[in-house]
C-alpha cells in the first residue's frame, strides 16, 4: 500500500507539484474540527456501506463491480417512497424509506446473481451493465415524471420534511448542523457490526464463507453453492443500497442524477485493502472518505493536481493488492465462480 | 538403446525413483510394469528430459546425456505418449501434429504439407487418421494415434507410451499393437509403461517390474508368466499390520447400503461407472479394489450425493430407504458420512480454522448450533467438539484457532476422519484414505476405521492401496472399467488373483 | 420510420461499430491465449486520451494515433505483468486498470489543461480520416488468417486452450500470452484513438461509456471467432445508431434507446442467445512446471 503512495507521489511530482506538500494538504484538511472530520466521516458513510457490499461477496467469491447501479436504483426507489407518501409520520415514512433503499439494491444485485448462478453469466459484466441501466431508468422516471418541470438539473422534486433524517449537528456539540453528516453514519457502523455478526456467528454466513473459499468442500458439506451466489449478490446489493439512506435522505432529500461520487468503485478499494473484514472496511472506509475530502482541498489548493489523484491511487492500491495477495495465498478470490467471460 | 543408470528423485518426502537401472534394447518392445505409485511413469520422464534426476544417468545411443527439457530428447529422437493426451481438441489432426514444430514460413504454416507428410506416415503404419479432422470429433483411440504421430512428425526413434491402454478398448487395443509392432519392424524401440499383465505378455519384448520406486525384476517376456508378474508388481506378503476380528457374523442382517445398477457417466457423456450393484451390511467393511480411474471415485462420489442427477441411473437404498434423489445434505442427515479422495478440494476449506472444519457438514445442526432451528453459531459447544475431535484423533498441533492449511497431510487427514466417524454414521464411504498420509496416521486411521465397524457401522473403502484393502476389507470387490471384475475373500485371495482381476485378465480358475 | 433504414443510419452504424470491433478483436488476441481481458474499457480510455493529448500538442492525429498505440500497449502490459508474472486475479486486474483510467486522464488532463477531464477541441482538419473504420473492418480477415493460418495463431490457440500441450511440444506459454495482451491494447487503444480524434475531437471523462465491456459481450456473442464477433459488434452498433437517431425523432423515452445496448449484452451473457465456449484455459495463469 505504501508503494501505491509512492508512485502517485511520484505522479505529484510529474505534474509539478511537491508530493509532501500535497499528501499534507491531502490528509490535513481530512483531520481538522469540525469541518475535516465531520465531512470525512461524512464521505466515509457511503464507502462503508459498498465497501461491505464489495467484501460480503468476495466472501462468496464473486466480484461486485455494480454497487454503483445498485445505489442508484436504491437511491431512485427512497426518494420515491419519499415523495409519494408525506402523510406518513417520520417514524413510519423513514424506515419505509430506508426498506425500500435495502430492498431495491438487493433487487438490483440479486438479478445479477441469480443470473450467475442459473446460466454462469460472469458478475463482473452483467453487474456493470446493470449499472449503466440503473442510472438510465431512473433518469427516464426523474425526468419525465419526478422531475419540478422547468428544472434543468436532472433531480427530482425535494421529499418532504418526514422523509428527513437528522444530522448529528443537532446531537454533537460544537458540530455545525450544515455538514450533512448523519444518522446513516450510525447505521453504517450497525452495519459494519451486522455483518461481522453475520459471516462469522450464524449459519448462513458459515455457508457463504465456505461457499467463497472451496466451493467443493461446500458442495461437499451440503451447502447449494448456486442459492449462496443468489444470497450473496442480493446481500451484497442490500448494502449497497444503503447509500441511498445517507444521500437521499440525509443529504439532498431528492433524487439527484450523478450523486455518487464513484462510491460503488471505490468500494472495491476499501473492501479489497480492508481484506474483506468489516472491521478492515471501517478503516479503510474512514482513509478513503479522509483522501475524497483531501482531494478537494487539493484540487482547490495546488496548481497541477486535481482530486482524481484519489482515483488514480485507488487504482493503484488495488492492482497492487491484487498482484500481491493473491501472489501470496496462490489461487484465491473471485476465480473460483468462474462463469462465462 | 536406452539406459538408465542409478536414478534417484525424490519428490518432496516421497523417494519415487531409488536407484532404478534399466536397459532397453534397440528395436524391442519393452515392458515397465508396476502398480500405482510404483516410479515407472517418473522414471520414464527423467528419460524424456521432462523431470530431472537427483542422481543418476540417463544414457542414450551409449553416451550420458544431459536432459534440460524433453526437446534435448526429442532431439536425440526420444519421444513419449502421455497418459493424458497432450492435445488441443479444437485443433485439428495436422495442427496438432506439429504444433511447435511447423513446416512452411512464420507467416503461412504449410499445413497441406503437414497433412501430406501426415498421410505418408499414416500409410507406413497403416494407421488410418484423417488429418482435417478435429481432436474433438474422434475417439480415444484414433486421439492416441495422433499423440504417437506427433512423436513420429519428429522423427522419433525411441518411442516411450505412458499407460497407453488405460483408457482404450479392446479393439482399440488390438489396433495399437498392430502399429506398434509395424513400428518395431521399422526398426524403432518402444518402451510401454503399463500395469495390465495380459498386454505386457502379448506384445512385449522384455519386462522391468518396479515396486515401490525400485526396479524388483528384468525379465524377458518369453521367460515368465503374469502368475510372476503379478507376484513381483504386488509383492508376497500381504501385510496385515492392523489385528482385526472377522466381521460381525452374519452382520445384522439387513444391508444397510444396497446398490442397484448404479450407472454413472463423465461429464462428457462417457460411462464411467457402467452398473454396478452391490450390498454393504452393518458390522463390516466392503473393500473396493481396482486402479484408478475404473469408476471408483465416482461411485463414492455418486453415493455421498455429488454427482449431479442428469448423470446417474440406478438405485441406492440406505436401510431399506431409497435415497437415490436426495442431494449430499440430506443423506448426510439420513446418516451417511464420507472420507473423500481429495481433503483440499472437497474434505476441508483451508483457509478455514480447524474448529470451523470441524462442523463442515453439520453446521447448520445442534451442536454446532443453538437449538434445533437456531441460527447463531454457538461457538463453546464447536470449540468443546473440535477439542474432543483433536484429542481423540490425536490431530497435531491441537490448536482449534489454527487454519487447516497449517497441518500436515496427516494431520489433516485425521482431522476429516475424526470429523465424519464421530458424527456417528450408520455408513461411512472411505475413499483413499491415507494417501499422502505419514505411516503413524495411516496406522491411526486404519484402527479407527475398524474400531467404527466393530461398532456396527457399515463401511465402504475404496482404495488403491492394495495392502491397505486387502487388510482391513471383509469383503473385497474388485471394480474394472466401470464394472464389478469379481468378489474375493481378501482373507484367502492371492495376490495373484487380486492382480489379475484388477488388471482385466481372466479369472484364474 | 423512413429514415431509420436509411444510408445514414448505414453509415452511422459503421462508425459506431469501429471502436466496438477494434476492442473487441483485441480482446479476441488475449482471450484466445487464455487471459481475461476486463481492461478493455481502461484500453480504450487510455488510447482516447493519449491520441487527443498528443494530436492537441502535435498538430497531426496521425502521430497521435500512434501514441495511442504506444500507451495502449504499456497498459496492457501492466496487465498482463500482474495476471502472468503474478497471477493475480485477471479480473480484478483488469478493473483496477480501468479504475485506473478513468482517474489518470483527469489527473493528467488537470495538469495540462487546467480542466476536469476533457481536453481542448482539436480542429477539424487535424482529425483522423476514415482510416480506423477501413482498418477494423479490414483486420477481420487479417485476425482470420493470423488466427488459423499463421504459426503465430496456431501456437496462440494452443495456449489458450492447452497451454500444457503448448509446453511439451516446447511453445513459451508466458511469452505468447505477454504478447497476446499487448496486441489487445493496441487494437484497443486505436478504436479509443478513433473515438476522441475520429468520431469527435476531444477527449471527455470516461468517454467510452461502457463500451469497452459490450465489445467483451460482442466477443462471447461472437463465440471468439474473428466473423461472428463483427457481427455482434455490428449489431451493438446498429442498436447504437438507432438510439441516436430515435432520440428526437420517436416518442419512446431516449433512455429506453439508450440502454438497448446493455440489456442484449446481459441476454447474451445469459445465454439466451446462442450458447458460448471459451478457449478452456481462459483465466488459469499457467504453471511451468519443471
Amino acid at each position: 500500500m505504501l508503494a501505491a503512495f509512492v508512485v502517485g507521489g511520484i505522479l505529484v511530482a510529474l505534474l509539478g507539484d511537491d508530493p509532501i506538500e500535497t499528501y499534507q494538504l491531502l490528509l490535513g484538511s481530512a483531520v481538522s474540527w469540525p469541518d475535516g472530520i465531520g465531512y470525512t466521516l461524512f464521505y466515509a458513510t457511503p464507502l462503508i456501506f459498498t465497501g461491505l457490499a464489495v467484501a460480503v461477496a468476495l466472501r462468496a467469491g464473486l466480484l461486485n463491480i455494480g454497487a454503483e447501479g445498485q445505489l442508484y436504483a436504491a437511491a431512485f426507489i427512497t426518494a420515491w417512497v419519499g415523495i409519494t407518501f408525506p402523510q406518513l409520520s417520520p417514524w413510519l415514512l423513514v424506515p419505509l424509506a430506508g426498506l425500500a433503499a435495502v430492498a431495491g439494491g438487493a433487487v438490483w444485485g440479486g438479478i445479477p446473481g441469480l443470473l450467475k448462478a442459473r446460466f454462469g453469466a460472469h458478475e463482473v459484466i452483467t453487474t456493470i451493465m446493470m449499472n449503466f441501466i440503473a442510472v438510465a431508468l431512473a433518469g427516464y422516471f426523474t425526468q419525465y415524471h419526478y422531475k419540478k418541470p422547468g428544472d434543468p438539473i436532472l433531480q427530482t422534486v425535494e421529499m418532504g420534511a418526514n422523509a428527513r433524517i437528522a444530522r448529528l449537528g443537532r446531537f454533537v456539540p460544537g458540530l455545525p448542523e450544515r455538514i450533512p453528516l448523519n444518522l446513516s453514519f450510525l447505521l453504517a457502523l450497525a452495519a459494519c457490526l451486522g455483518v461481522y455478526l453475520l459471516l462469522w456467528k450464524t449459519k448462513w454466513g458459515y455457508a457463504l464463507r465456505a461457499t467463497g473459499a472451496n466451493p467443493g468442500a461446500a458442495e461437499y458439506g451440503g451447502i447449494s453453492t448456486a442459492r449462496q451466489i443468489v444470497i450473496a449478490m442480493a446481500l451484497s446489493g442490500g448494502l449497497a443500497g444503503m447509500v441511498a439512506i445517507n444521500d437521499v435522505l440525509g443529504y439532498r432529500y431528492r433524487y439527484y442524477d450523478g450523486f455518487s461520487a464513484g462510491y460503488g468503485f471505490t468500494g472495491i478499494a476499501v473492501a479489497l485493502l480492508g481484506r474483506n473484514h468489516p472491521a478492515g472496511v471501517l478503516v479503510a472506509a474512514l482513509f478513503f472518505g479522509a483522501l475524497l475530502r483531501g482531494g478537494l482541498f487539493v484540487d482547490i489548493f495546488t496548481e497541477h493536481v486535481s482530486k482524481d489523484l484519489v482515483q488514480v491511487l485507488q487504482g493503484i492500491i488495488i492492482l497492487f493488492v491484487a498482484a500481491e495477495e493473491l501472489f501470496r495465498r496462490g489461487v484465491r478470490g473471485p476465480g473460483r465462480l468462474r462463469g462465462k467471460v | 538403446m536406452l539406459e538408465l543408470r542409478e536414478i534417484t528423485k525424490r519428490f518432496g518426502e516421497v523417494l519415487a525413483n531409488d536407484r532404478v537401472n534399466l536397459a532397453v534394447e534397440p528395436g524391442t518392445i519393452h515392458a515397465v510394469v508396476g502398480e500405482n505409485g510404483a516410479g515407472k511413469s517418473t522414471a520414464m520422464r527423467i528419460a524424456y528430459g521432462f523431470y530431472g534426476a537427483d542422481s543418476g544417468e540417463v544414457v542414450i545411443d551409449g553416451v550420458a546425456r544431459r536432459l534440460a527439457s524433453p526437446e534435448d530428447a526429442i532431439r536425440l529422437g526420444v519421444g513419449m505418449v502421455h497418459q493424458h493426451f497432450m492435445l488441443v481438441d479444437t485443433m485439428t489432426v495436422a495442427e496438432n501434429v506439429v504444433l511447435g514444430a511447423e513446416p512452411g514460413s512464420r507467416f503461412a504454416v504449410d499445413l497441406a504439407g503437414a497433412e501430406e507428410r501426415i498421410r505418408e506416415l499414416s500409410r507406413e503404419l497403416d494407421l488410418t487418421v484423417d488429418p482435417r479432422a478435429r481432436i474433438e470429433t474422434l475417439s480415444v483411440g484414433e486421439q492416441q494415434r495422433v499423440e504417437l504421430l506427433k512423436a513420429l512428425y519428429r522423427q522419433a526413434r525411441l518411442l516411450i507410451l505412458d499407460e497407453p491402454t488405460a483408457v482404450l478398448t479392446p479393439q482399440d487395443v488390438a489396433e495399437l499393437f498392430k502399429v506398434l509392432r509395424r513400428m518395431r519392424e521399422q526398426g524403432k524401440t518402444i518402451v510401454i509403461i503399463t500395469h495390465k499383465l495380459s498386454e505386457v505378455l502379448a506384445i512385449s519384448d522384455a519386462v522391468t517390474v518396479m515396486r515401490d520406486g525400485r526396479v524388483v525384476g528384468r525379465v524377458r517376456t518369453r521367460d515368465t508368466s503374469a502368475a510372476e508378474l503379478a507376484r513381483l508388481m504386488v509383492g508376497r506378503e500381504v501385510l496385515l499390520r492392523v489385528t482385526k476380528g472377522p466381521a460381525m457374523s452374519g452382520a445384522s442382517g439387513a444391508p444397510v447400503l444396497a446398490v442397484r445398477d448404479l450407472v454413472v457417466q463423465a461429464p462428457d457423456g462417457a460411462p464411467r461407472l457402467a452398473g454396478v450393484s452391490f450390498t454393504v451390511r452393518a458390522g463390516e467393511i466392503v473393500g473396493i479394489a481396482g486402479v484408478e480411474g475404473n469408476g471408483q471415485s465416482e461411485l463414492v462420489e455418486a453415493l455421498a450425493g455429488l454427482v449431479p442427477r442428469e448423470r446417474t441411473s440406478g438405485r441406492i437404498e440406505l436401510l431399506g430407504e431409497d435415497v437415490t434423489a436426495l442431494p449430499a445434505r440430506r443423506r448426510k442427515e439420513r446418516g451417511i458420512a464420507h472420507i473423500p479422495e481429495d481433503r483440499h478440494r472437497r474434505g476441508l476449506v483451508l483457509d478455514f480454522d480447524l474448529a470451523e472444519n470441524a462442523i463442515l457438514g453439520v453446521h447448520d445442526r445442534p451442536p454446532a448450533v443453538a437449538g434445533p432451528g437456531g441460527v447463531w453459531l454457538d461457538r463453546a459447544a464447536i470449540l468443546a467438539r473440535t477439542g474432543r475431535l483433536l484429542s481423540e484423533f490425536d490431530v497435531r498441533p491441537a490448536d482449534p484457532a489454527l487454519p487447516a492449511r497449517a497441518l500436515s497431510g496427516g494431520n489433516q487427514q485425521k482431522l476429516v476422519a475424526g470429523r465424519e466417524i464421530t458424527l456417528p454414521p450408520k455408513l461411512l464411504l472411505v475413499a483413499q484414505p491415507t494417501r499422502g498420509v505419514d505411516i503413524g496416521a495411516i496406522e491411526f486411521i486404519h484402527r479407527q476405521l475398524i474400531a467404527l465397524r466393530d461398532h456396527g457401522c457399515a463401511l465402504l473403502l475404496v482404495s488403491a492401496e492394495l495392502e491397505e484393502v486387502t487388510a482391513l476389507a471383509d469383503r473385497l470387490l474388485v471394480l474394472h472399467q466401470g464394472r464389478i471384475a469379481g468378489e474375493v475373500d481378501p482373507a484367502v485371495a492371492s495376490a495373484e488373483e487380486i492382480g489379475l482381476l484388477m488388471t482385466g485378465s481372466q479369472r484364474a480358475a | 420510420m423512413r429514415n431509420l433504414l436509411s444510408l445514414e443510419m448505414v453509415f452511422s452504424s459503421i462508425r459506431l461499430t469501429t471502436p466496438l470491433l477494434l476492442a473487441a478483436l483485441g480482446g479476441l488476441y488475449s482471450e484466445r491465449s487464455g487471459v481475461i481481458n476486463i481492461a478493455l474499457e481502461g484500453l480504450m480510455l487510455a488510447g482516447a486520451f493519449t491520441a487527443a493529448v498528443v494530436t492537441h500538442f502535435a498538430g497531426s492525429a496521425w502521430i497521435g494515433l500512434l501514441a495511442a498505440i504506444a500507451a495502449g500497449v504499456v497498459v496492457a502490459l501492466l496487465h498482463a505483468l500482474a495476471c502472468i508474472r503474478y497471477r493475480a486475479d485477471q479480473v480484478v486486474s483488469g478493473m483496477a486498470i480501468n479504475i485506473l483510467l478513468l482517474g489518470v486522464p483527469a489527473l493528467l488532463s488537470g495538469a495540462f489543461f487546467d480542466s476536469t477531464g476533457a481536453t481542448p477541441q482539436i480542429p477539424r482538419v487535424s482529425l483522423l480520416p476514415n482510416v480506423p473504420i477501413v482498418l477494423a473492418f479490414a483486420m477481420v480477415p487479417i485476425t482470420w488468417y493470423v488466427l488459423y493460418r499463421t504459426r503465430f495463431g496456431l501456437r496462440l490457440r494452443a495456449v489458450g486452450e492447452n497451454p500444457e500441450a503448448a509446453d511439451t511440444a516446447g511453445i513459451g506459454v508466458a511469452r505468447l500470452r505477454y504478447l497476446a495482451v499487448a496486441l489487445s491494447g493496441a487494437l484497443a487503444a486505436i478504436g479509443g484513438a478513433y473515438l476522441s480524434t475520429g468520431q469527435s475531437s476531444l477527449f471527455t471523462r470516461n468517454m467510452s461509456a461502457g463500451r469497452g465491456f459490450i465489445a467483451l459481450a460482442a466477443l462471447i456473442f461472437g463465440k471468439w471467432r474473428p466473423v461472428q464477433t463483427m457481427l455482434a459488434c455490428l449489431l451493438f452498433g446498429c442498436a447504437e445508431a438507432l438510439s441516436i437517431q430515435m432520440q428526437g425523432v420517436a416518442r419512446v423515452p431516449v433512455q429506453f434507446i439508450q440502454i438497448i445496448p446493455y440489456v442484449l449484452t446481459i441476454v447474451v451473457l445469459a445465454g439466451f442467445i446462442g450458447h458460448s465456449r471459451a478457449p478452456r484455459a481462459l483465466g488459469t495463469p499457467y504453471d511451468e512446471k519443471r
